[in-house]
């Protein structure tokens, strides 16, 4: 056995890194996996780069925030896997879903351009939205949403950190009008009696890459036998997490005080996709809110990379085309296809695709001949093309 | 005479506070300003505009600091992690005594390097304390749960104190437990039956 040390933020979508702990998946791979929750994405990122742990659960954007040389770490980070696919809720306080019932939107939880449209009409002046951390695929979401909908960022709305456990009580105080956040919190609000649950991340785009299976650059470049064996133990939890026969088991293991220390039957509505929307008890189906396995979602796709690459760029004035080359090298298809050869997992053959152009279930040549790729598109219709903005 | 720097610590104990305030006062002639509310964390930071800012590292507010490390933050210079600005030795360090500095960028290190030690050397104390107390609950907790087995013990069996203890501590030596835990063992057993 040998011994690796993990850092993860409590939620929903850690479960690949708890689950291959606790039901010995990274063990089958002779891993001894030592599990640090951190109080913070920043100080998980800290102890990441500073050696205190070898890998950690992190949001898509922070390695590649560090390829573009922005956020203040010098230390390159890259992506052995994805993690998760969506899997964030976006809601707002009790006050805004009221005004939003009032001009007679229904909560559909599906249409994110009436959604959006409905929001921007009933915000009283500049929309104040909690995310969980500057470099994150919640900001980049908001952002796509509201500015193809004509309400760009400056002077729309004001996008404010706030942790994810304190994002209701942020709701509670006045201090935002509405958030995206990943799963338990989202319902912790609603469970709370300080929000509604507006939109499924799904809405805006169909299979945004979400937390990563993170690692330093020089780690994975010495550990080549330990960076494989990591990628397989997380590959296995995520093909036994996506079997519905596991969500409560999944639940029930997340929910422990160490790891969410959340009510299992909360943890439970992001992995079968039902939730509880109001205080009302209104209930909406999101299908599929969150994927760990099927449709390759542990694929790290480069265009994936490149897209969030050039979202950033746009932002803070960086030049887009060498964002997006340097973003696509951060997410290690490569060392994702090296390590899972052999094993029966079925992988694309192409490690980059234009993204938003799955609209159902789409057969694609891999491995075994017989991938099927979820919906990938974006609520407005656009594409990506990783190849001319690389160019 | 250089002139001081303009320090923030973002602490809510407002103990915790006075004693970082006191150690960095001894390092230099500074303006410390603490700031014990969390909320709206980077806009009362950003209207300060301060040299360098002190947090927690186990705080969950410290992401919130985060924003102004984006070129197009709230705040006129730009901030950097401390892990960019100099050795990571001192970072390293900082970091495992507890403690993160946001620093304005271009501030000499020979300028920093006085008030991290000093805030070092204080939250290596606050971990020391931390782990003191929280092994005196443990113990204190234990003890009371070996009391309430041993009372158990005492009227099931109709043994005295020291035979009770005495009976604890052989189940836990053959089952190879601590005595505190076949204590709460029997205690929610007890429990259930009663």
């Amino acid at each position: 056995m040998t011994a690796l040390k993990v850092g993860f933020i409590a939620l929903v979508d850690a479960a690949p890194l708890i689950v291959a702990h606790e039901l010995g998946f990274a063990a089958e791979e002779g891993l001894a996996l030592t599990l640090t929750r951190a109080p913070s994405w920043s100080t998980l990122r800290d102890m990441l780069v500073l050696g205190q742990i070898d890998a950690a659960h992190m949001l898509a954007p922070v390695p590649v925030a560090t390829a573009l040389g922005v956020g203040g770490v010098a230390t390159r980070l890259e992506a052995l896997a994805v993690l998760s696919v969506n899997g964030t809720m976006i809601g707002v306080s009790t006050a805004l879903a009221d005004r939003l019932r009032q001009i007679g939107y229904g909560f559909d939880f599906a249409d994110a351009a009436a959604a959006g449209l409905a929001l921007i009409r009933a915000a009283d002046g500049r929309l104040r939205i909690g995310v969980p951390f500057p470099f994150s695929m919640h900001a980049e979401l908001i952002y796509y949403w509201l500015s193809a909908l004509g309400l760009p960022a400056d002077p729309g709305i004001v996008i404010h950190t706030v942790p994810p456990p304190l994002m209701a009580q942020a709701l509670a105080v006045g201090d935002i009008d509405a958030f995206c956040v990943g799963e338990p919190w989202g319902s912790v609000a609603v469970e709370t009696g300080v929000g509604a649950l507006l939109l499924p991340g799904t809405a805006i785009w169909a299979f945004a890459p979400e937390k990563v299976l993170a690692v330093r650059q020089d780690w994975a470049a010495s550990q080549p036998g330990l960076t494989a064996r990591l990628i397989r133990a997380a590959w296995r939890a995520s093909r036994w997490l996506d079997d519905p026969g596991s969500h409560m088991t999944t639940a029930e293991v997340l929910s422990r005080p160490p790891y969410l220390d959340v009510a299992a039957e909360i943890i439970e509505r992001a992995l079968s996709g039902r939730f509880v929307i109001s205080g009302r008890g209104e209930e909406r189906q999101a299908d599929p809110f969150i994927a760990f396995h099927h449709g390759a979602a542990g694929f790290p796709w480069r265009s994936q990379a490149a897209w969030i690459g050039t979202q950033l760029a746009g932002r803070m004035g960086l030049d887009p085309t060498q964002a997006a080359s340097a973003a696509r090298t951060v997410f290690r298809s490569d060392l994702y296809r090296q390590a899972l050869r052999g094993t029966g997992a079925d992988l694309p053959g192409a490690s980059e695709k234009v993204e938003g152009t799955v609209s159902r279930p789409l057969a694609v040549a891999s491995e075994s001949g017989k991938l099927f790729l979820r919906p990938d598109q974006f609520f407005d219709g656009r594409v990506f093309d990783p190849l001319s903005a690389a160019r | 005479m250089i002139p001081g720097l303009s320090i923030i610590v973002v602490e809510k104990d407002r103990d915790r506070a006075l004693l970082i305030v006191d150690s960095l006062r001894a390092a230099g002639d500074h303006d410390i300003h603490v700031i014990a509310d969390e909320t709206g964390l980077a806009r009362k930071i950003a209207e300060r505009n301060p040299d360098i800012v002190l947090i927690d590292v186990t705080s969950p507010s410290r992401d919130m600091l985060e924003e102004l490390t984006l070129a197009s933050g709230p705040m006129d210079r730009p901030v950097a992690m401390f892990v960019d600005q100099t050795d990571q030795g001192l970072t390293k360090a900082a970091i495992e005594a507890g403690v993160s500095a946001y620093v304005v960028d271009g501030l000499r290190a020979d300028r920093l390097k006085p008030i991290l030690d000093a805030a070092i050397a204080r939250f290596h104390m606050f971990q020391r304390m931390r782990i003191e107390l929280a092994a005196t609950k443990r113990a204190l907790e234990e003890r009371k749960v070996i009391d309430r087995a041993k009372g158990i013990l005492m009227k099931a069996k109709r043994l005295t104190e020291e035979d009770a203890y005495a009976l604890l501590r052989k189940a836990a030596m053959d089952q190879g437990r601590k005595v505190a835990d076949v204590a709460e063992a029997l205690v929610t057993a007890a429990g259930l039956l009663s």
